[in-house]
């Protein structure tokens, strides 16, 4: 049972100039359930992180004051268990059980007392293996579970979530919701952390929403405050439940083949697939994970050599280089007929500004130097990232390094985009710009491709799907 | 790369020992041996080791795999002293212009690979046949190593095998974006650093995140640690580090008695 109380708290990183988090009034009382909402860049993951007592003080400047049951957090961390949103950077040990008792011994609790303690958190997020199980054959919803079990092993009173299924595919965050609500006592204090809301809002009773700028906008029961604020929380790119977006299917019949899969495998990842990809047309590549959807993006878009049966380019997409297969050609003349988008978009990020990221494929591909300067000026316009231009591409939010990523792809030109799960832990905003993004490309005649888990997305802009099963 | 899984059956008699014990016999046995240049001794110690490898349950087809670099790495030193040894005393063997091989050469090239391997080996089998969990638990229990340093070594070993898995993620992504190297050789060591470059940046960050998650887990509390898994370190453990100590010891025995003791220093 944990009371936190905070008044006038702000928080301002070394070095920044903005603060991350400011004039937070707020007071949650032992017991509750609350999300902690608010538009990207509004200080979330920031004020969980002063809550779990994990901000030192030379790491910035903090202002007003935080409490936990009347302590500094960082006196009260034994009070306060942490899951974070990557499964694979909060495991410590190689066996499941061990990574449980990592935290059982750091507080010395005595030798005979962990292993019971263990097997009981286990037990209570319904963990399904022995805790000899390596870690690193667990799935993500699997990982995230055990991170939770390693948390609830501490019989914590307040339980911190940032964004715990942000990572994972739709069955996997299901398990991990399912653990939280069968886990928790009645007792603990819940403090989550939830892009997508409707998932989040049977684990809580009150809504706590972030205004970007400093302060609290709203705070109450679910209902009341989407009822008072859904309008301008959507606006700002928050996932309001029971707000649809009109879809954006093609017109137009599909166009030419532009790359077709013959049979086309890489054993034990994907087992052998026929398709084709046509211009003018949104192709949806589902399927559970372990179906080999990553995989198949990547011997698509020329960066795999296909184990079994082959990919071959048409004239339409190629020209008189469709003899030979993409994953052969050189990188330049591949970035320019087909662009791909990676998962994680720092994978991309090869140059120390935002203008150098969006000019370096037209020069790769030999663009005269006003060409470069007017594709990169255009895309940066296009896709709200004309104030970041000298910005470093690592120094950016989540949404803003997605639409640099696709700006990329799409700075060569290619007749061809294939995305990976473009849309994971994306803001309303963001999600929807990238929707009209590629319906814009499509109607233009590009094909498009991408591999996701977001049935929404699927629905918003897939004009067909191919489902994949496990190889 | 040499693996670093355990590959023995765990219930074999010296494989069961505390991971500690076969760390400092492992060391013992190498440093006695790095005493001398001779090829007697490692010969003695390389028949020592081998003979005993079923009792740490290691197949030798197994210890052949995992060393394999090693014997890339004898060749290598044969290679070299053949074309650039200093000393070609000896009756000669074969005279090929400018490679000139002596008897002289050949038996300083068989003795350093024979040390190298003598040396090496016992390394091999305790990695071989030690849990890295079992470790690190018994550096702390049993040689007093700072928890800090040992699990914290533990948890970044984890993370090393995607590494793997990053670096070709990396070099897909440059290629995606139109940067390869073609056949210019600057270019490619162009883009080797810049992708090794970007591995470190994302090792860094993954490793911060993996700091913080640990600390929200108590590691930084500095209240006094506790043990989920004891680990003993009992009589059978001091009888193999004076096992080896004796093997490696009358290894070097041997060679002075014989007249071939030639040592390193002096």
């Amino acid at each position: 049972m944990s009371a936190v109380r905070l008044r006038g708290f702000g928080w301002r990183h070394a070095g920044r100039r903005r603060w991350a988090v400011r004039g937070v009034d707020l007071a949650v009382e032992a017991g509750e359930r609350v999300l902690l909402l608010g538009p990207s860049g509004a200080g979330k993951s920031t004020l969980l992180g002063a809550l779990a007592g994990l901000l030192p003080l030379d790491s910035g400047e903090r202002e007003g004051s935080v409490e936990i049951d009347g302590l500094d957090p960082r006196t009260a961390r034994e009070r306060v268990g942490v899951v974070f949103q990557d499964p694979e950077s909060q495991l410590v040990m190689a066996r499941c059980g061990d990574d449980v008792a990592f935290g059982l011994e750091n507080r010395g609790v005595p030798t005979e007392a962990i292993w019971p303690r263990v097997d009981t958190a286990l037990r209570r997020v319904g963990f399904p293996y022995h805790r000899d199980r390596p870690t690193a054959a667990l799935s993500g919803g699997e990982q995230q579970r055990l991170a939770l079990a390693g948390a609830l092993a501490l019989r914590p009173s307040l339980l911190l979530l940032d964004e715990p299924t942000a990572n994972l595919d739709p069955a996997g965050a299901d398990l991990v919701r399912r653990a939280v609500t069968d886990a928790l006592d009645a007792d603990t204090t819940l403090i989550l952390v939830e892009h997508r809301i409707a998932d989040a809002l049977p684990l809580v009773d009150r809504v706590v929403v972030l205004e970007p700028g400093g302060g609290v906008r709203a705070d109450g029961p679910p209902e009341a405050v989407f009822a008072a604020h859904g309008d301008a929380l959507d606006a700002d790119g928050v996932w309001v439940p029971g707000r649809t977006t009109p879809p954006r299917h093609a017109t137009t019949p599909a166009g030419q083949v532009l790359l077709a899969a013959d049979r086309l495998g890489l054993p034990p990842r994907l087992a052998p697939t026929d398709l084709a990809v046509r211009a003018g047309e949104a192709l949806a590549v589902l399927g559970p994970n372990g179906a080999g959807k990553s995989t198949l993006a990547l011997l698509l878009g020329g960066l795999l050599r296909p184990g079994t049966g082959r990919v071959s380019a048409t004239a339409a997409l190629a020209g008189k280089a469709a003899r030979t297969p993409p994953h052969r050609w050189p990188a330049p003349a591949l970035a320019r007929r087909i662009g791909s988008v990676f998962q994680d978009p720092e994978h991309q990020f090869v140059t120390g500004t935002v203008f150098e990221e969006l000019a370096l494929g037209p020069r790769r591909t030999g663009q005269p130097e006003p060409t470069v300067r007017a594709t990169v000026d255009a895309l940066l316009e296009r896709l709200r990232l004309a104030s970041l231009a000298a910005a470093n591409p690592y120094t950016l939010s989540g949404g803003e390094a997605r639409r640099l990523s696709v700006a990329t792809a799409l700075a060569t030109a290619p007749r061809l985009l294939i995305c990976d799960e473009p849309t994971f832990g994306q803001d309303r905003r963001t999600w929807r710009e990238l929707v009209d993004l590629f319906a814009d490309l499509r109607d233009d005649g590009h094909g498009v491709v991408t591999v996701t888990h977001d049935a929404d997305f699927v629905a918003a802009l897939a004009d067909r799907t191919v489902n994949l099963r496990r190889p | 790369m040499i693996g670093v899984e355990p590959v023995a059956s765990p219930h074999a008699p010296l494989a069961r020992r505390n991971p500690v014990a076969k760390l400092a016999a492992a060391l013992v046995f190498s440093i006695i041996l790095v005493a001398t240049l001779d090829p007697v001794a490692p010969a003695i110690a390389i028949a020592t080791e081998l003979a005993l490898l079923p009792l740490f349950g290691i197949r030798y087809r197994l210890l052949a795999r995992r060393a394999l670099p090693l014997l890339a790495g004898g060749a290598g030193i044969v290679v070299t002293l053949v074309l650039f040894a200093a000393d070609r005393s000896g009756r000669v063997l074969l005279d090929a212009g400018p490679v000139l091989v002596t008897e002289g050469v050949l038996v300083t090239a068989l003795g350093l690979v024979l040390r190298m391997f003598a040396v090496a080996l016992p390394g091999v089998i305790v990695f071989a046949t030690t849990d890295p969990t079992d470790l690190a638990d018994a550096l702390i229990q049993n040689a007093k190593a700072p928890a800090r340093f040992a699990i914290g070594a533990l948890a970044a070993f984890r993370l090393v095998p995607l590494l793997g898995q990053e670096w070709q993620m990396l070099s897909m992504a440059r290629r995606a974006r139109g940067v390869d190297a073609g056949r210019n050789p600057v270019a490619k060591l162009r883009l080797f650093v810049s992708t090794a470059f970007a591995l470190l940046v994302g090792a860094i960050r993954r490793g911060t995140r993996l700091a913080v998650a640990m600390d929200a887990r108590g590691f930084d509390a500095g209240t006094p640690r506790t043990v989920a898994r004891r680990q003993h370190f009992g009589t059978a453990d001091w009888l193999l580090l004076a096992g080896a100590t004796v093997l490696a010891g009358g290894a070097l025995a041997v060679s002075v008695a014989l007249g071939t003791f030639r040592p390193l220093l002096g």
